[in-house]
């Protein structure tokens, strides 16, 4: 038998907003002026929340902090492209999304200041809690994904993870799982060049991440993830497509300009020329110059928003203090079955003796 | 010669000259190159052996898995697994391959493969960062399961399990790393399999490994009778003869351990002293374990993690009963 060439494929890329500020007017999404504010001032709640964050952890007052940083418009932008009823399924660093998806400042303090209060589903949201572990999470998307499909309703799920990410089983698996049983999930691999200290050309051979969908039989593109309008244009697509049963994978081309969490030292991996490169190239930026020129944009709403900003969070700092101080570790018998077993209930028993005799001593 | 080392650069030492001695030695593992670790357990060592230490992509089936391979060629490979919990990641390799390649294949294809991994609470980190799995590695024929207390015990048990013709899981107590120095021979080798009689005492007889034998020495300083502490250093295969003598001494025996109660090894050590020293027993052994919940969030750590005065309370009641 000869030899034939029986498969081939390419990856585009996407990009509205050009570094240059040149701008592809065809390509502009179709969204109001309130709206492009709203994604300006999403992407800037979070920016601020991770900075006020990484001072509150330098001061001791917060756990382990995994920032955002220079990773705003990739995760405001796809999260802004769902609809209601659709599923986030996050992992350690979604603040951008999540905020935007309506969780609470204060919960994601909450989480960090170690709590698993932070970590509770707001009644009627389509929403899991942060996966610590790295890549575990896509599976759990595939499954929404397709237990949206199996009951007829048109919901999606998106979920968010790395570069590295993309090196382990699991996501792989969920990949296929989506692509067998049609499931409605859209994946989003934000490719932010670096696991921990570990560069991309460490974590794979391939040309882009993207294509680790074509394995799969499903759809995958690549999207500048510091362009906003690029990144909610593209993520439009994908969940519309994701809602008729076929499942993408969108890499988002990015950067983590910050620590890859407040426990590690960037500059044990990193040159600070890249790190200029790319803080020439922020989305918040990009996109301010953008609104500027388009005059939507002046020094007097931007203080407005700087306000709003500051006092939303200086509010949900008090709450979350307030809940730490507030916190009963017996809750963590409470919530580990429907039913607490008889032994378990004897182990919260001698353990609240023993803390009232505490108190007594 | 003896330096004052800290836990973690007893780690990186002995890996170091574990490099040196043997050519087969391979390091590598999730940013434990360039990075040196996030403990920063292998710093440097990149730089002195290019050729054998590496960045490896974000997998622990195949961190686990390719060991399997790369000692079939006759390598000693001793990966690192970034925290523990991240090993169940590996644990269809380690069970499925690692722990029975010598028996499927009658002893001609081995794997003397070390895995390191930081283990335990007491830090204040995120979820899943703190976990005590001991036991689970220890329900695996095939395995070595080693916990060190010490940076004296960390070189010696670390270069044994290196030396080892069999997989040894080398648990890192996290909370140790950085929390006190002590003096480390070089070459120092402590064998697998051997507990260590850490005080000799008549009273009561407590077994703890890890930190949890450090939070025991604590208890043990408050209380007023004659304690005998046990570190077994080595969980599988477990020392039970040395535990066994004790026992058979005291007549009393409290385990400590930070994992959750139900099906920890607390429970397995109870079942070998009814075994070898029943008749000699004068109150029930004693467990001071941590709680049957999954380790909580740091807010509620503390109140989860054994501590001197549970230990204390534990042995008051073994030697009151
Ligand atoms: C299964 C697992 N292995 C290792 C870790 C430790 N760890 C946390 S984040 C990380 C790197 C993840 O990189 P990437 O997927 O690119 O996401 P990023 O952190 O860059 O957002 C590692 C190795 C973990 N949390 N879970």
């Amino acid at each position: 038998m000869p030899r034939e060439d029986v498969a081939e494929f390419t990856i585009e890329s996407v990009q509205v907003l050009a570094e240059d500020e040149t701008v592809d007017e065809e390509l502009i999404p179709d969204l109001s002026d309130e709206q492009l504010l709203e994604l300006y001032e999403s992407m800037k709640r979070s920016r601020r929340l991770d900075e006020r964050a990484i001072a509150l952890q330098r001061r001791g007052e917060l756990g382990t902090y995994a920032p955002a940083i220079g990773q705003e418009a990739a995760q405001v932008g796809t999260a802004f492209a769902m609809a209601d009823g659709d599923w986030i399924v996050p992992s350690f660093r979604e603040q951008p999304a999540l905020l935007v998806r309506g969780t609470p400042p204060e919960q994601i303090l909450q989480y960090a200041l170690g709590m698993e209060e932070g970590a509770e589903i707001p009644d009627g949201e389509g929403a899991l809690p942060p996966a610590i572990p790295v890549g575990t999470q896509p599976l759990h998307a595939a499954g929404i994904g397709w237990g949206e499909a199996l009951q007829d309703r048109d919901n999606v799920a998106v979920t968010y993870f790395g570069d590295g990410a993309t090196s382990e089983g699991d996501v792989y698996e969920a990949f296929n799982f989506a692509g067998v049983y049609d499931a409605q999930t859209v994946f989003v691999c934000q490719n932010n060049r670096y696991a921990i200290s570990t560069g991309i050309e460490k974590q794979t051979r391939a040309e882009t991440f993207a294509q680790k969908a074509i394995a799969a039989g499903i759809d995958g593109i690549r999207v500048d993830g510091n362009d906003i309008l690029a990144v909610y244009r593209v993520a439009q697509e994908a969940i519309e497509q994701a809602r008729d049963g076929d499942p993408v994978l969108i890499e988002a081309l990015t950067y983590r300009r910050s620590m890859h969490t407040t426990s590690d030292d960037p500059t044990a991996y990193r040159e600070s020329e890249e790190e200029a490169e790319w803080e020439a190239r922020d989305p918040i930026l990009r996109f301010q110059v953008f609104l500027e020129d388009r005059g939507l944009l002046d020094s007097e709403t931007e203080d407005e928003i700087d306000e709003r900003i500051e006092s939303e969070l200086a509010d949900a700092i008090d709450q979350a203090r307030t809940a730490n101080e507030a916190v009963d570790p017996a809750d963590m018998f409470r919530y580990v079955y429907d039913e607490l077993p008889p032994y378990l209930e004897a182990q919260l028993e001698a353990f609240e003796a023993e803390r009232g005799g505490e108190t007594d001593g | 010669m003896a330096e004052r080392l800290r836990m973690i650069e007893a780690v990186g030492e002995t890996l170091r000259s574990e490099l040196e001695r043997d050519d087969g030695v391979v390091v590598y593992g999730e940013d434990v190159g360039r990075a040196g670790g996030v403990f920063r357990a292998t710093e440097g060592l990149i730089d002195d052996y290019p050729d054998r230490v590496f960045d490896s992509p974000v997998a622990e089936a195949g961190i686990v898995g390719v060991g399997v391979g790369l000692a079939a060629t006759g390598m000693r490979p001793v990966p690192e697994i970034q925290f523990q919990s991240f090993l169940y990641q590996g644990f269809h390799q380690l069970a499925q391959h690692v722990a029975r390649i010598r028996s499927r294949t009658r002893g001609t294809i081995t794997c003397p493969m070390t895995i390191r991994t930081p283990y335990g609470g007491g830090i204040h980190a995120l979820e899943l960062h703190s976990e005590s799995f001991e036991a689970g590695f220890s329900h695996v024929p095939g395995l070595k399961v080693a916990i060190p207390s010490s940076p004296a015990e960390t070189a010696g048990l670390l270069r044994s399990s290196i030396r080892s013709p069999d997989p040894v899981v080398f648990m890192e107590p996290t909370r140790l790393y950085r929390s006190f120095r002590e003096e480390v021979p070089d070459d120092h080798e402590v064998p697998l399999g051997e507990a260590r009689v850490v005080e000799d005492g008549d009273d009561v007889t407590v077994v703890a490994w890890g930190s949890m034998l450090r939070e025991t020495l604590d208890a043990v300083d408050e209380i007023d009778a004659s304690v005998e502490v046990i570190d077994p250093r080595t969980l599988y295969p477990l020392d039970t003869e040395t535990i066994a003598d004790s026992v058979r001494k005291t007549g009393r025996c409290v385990v400590v351990h930070e994992a959750p109660r139900t099906g920890g090894l607390a429970g397995e050590i109870t079942a070998r002293i009814n075994e070898e020293a029943f008749l000699y027993l004068e109150a029930p052994v004693e467990r001071v374990t941590g709680y049957d919940v999954p380790v909580p969030l740091f807010a509620r750590e503390d109140d989860y993690l054994p501590d001197a005065d549970r230990i204390e309370d534990g042995i008051r009641s073994a030697l009151e009963f």
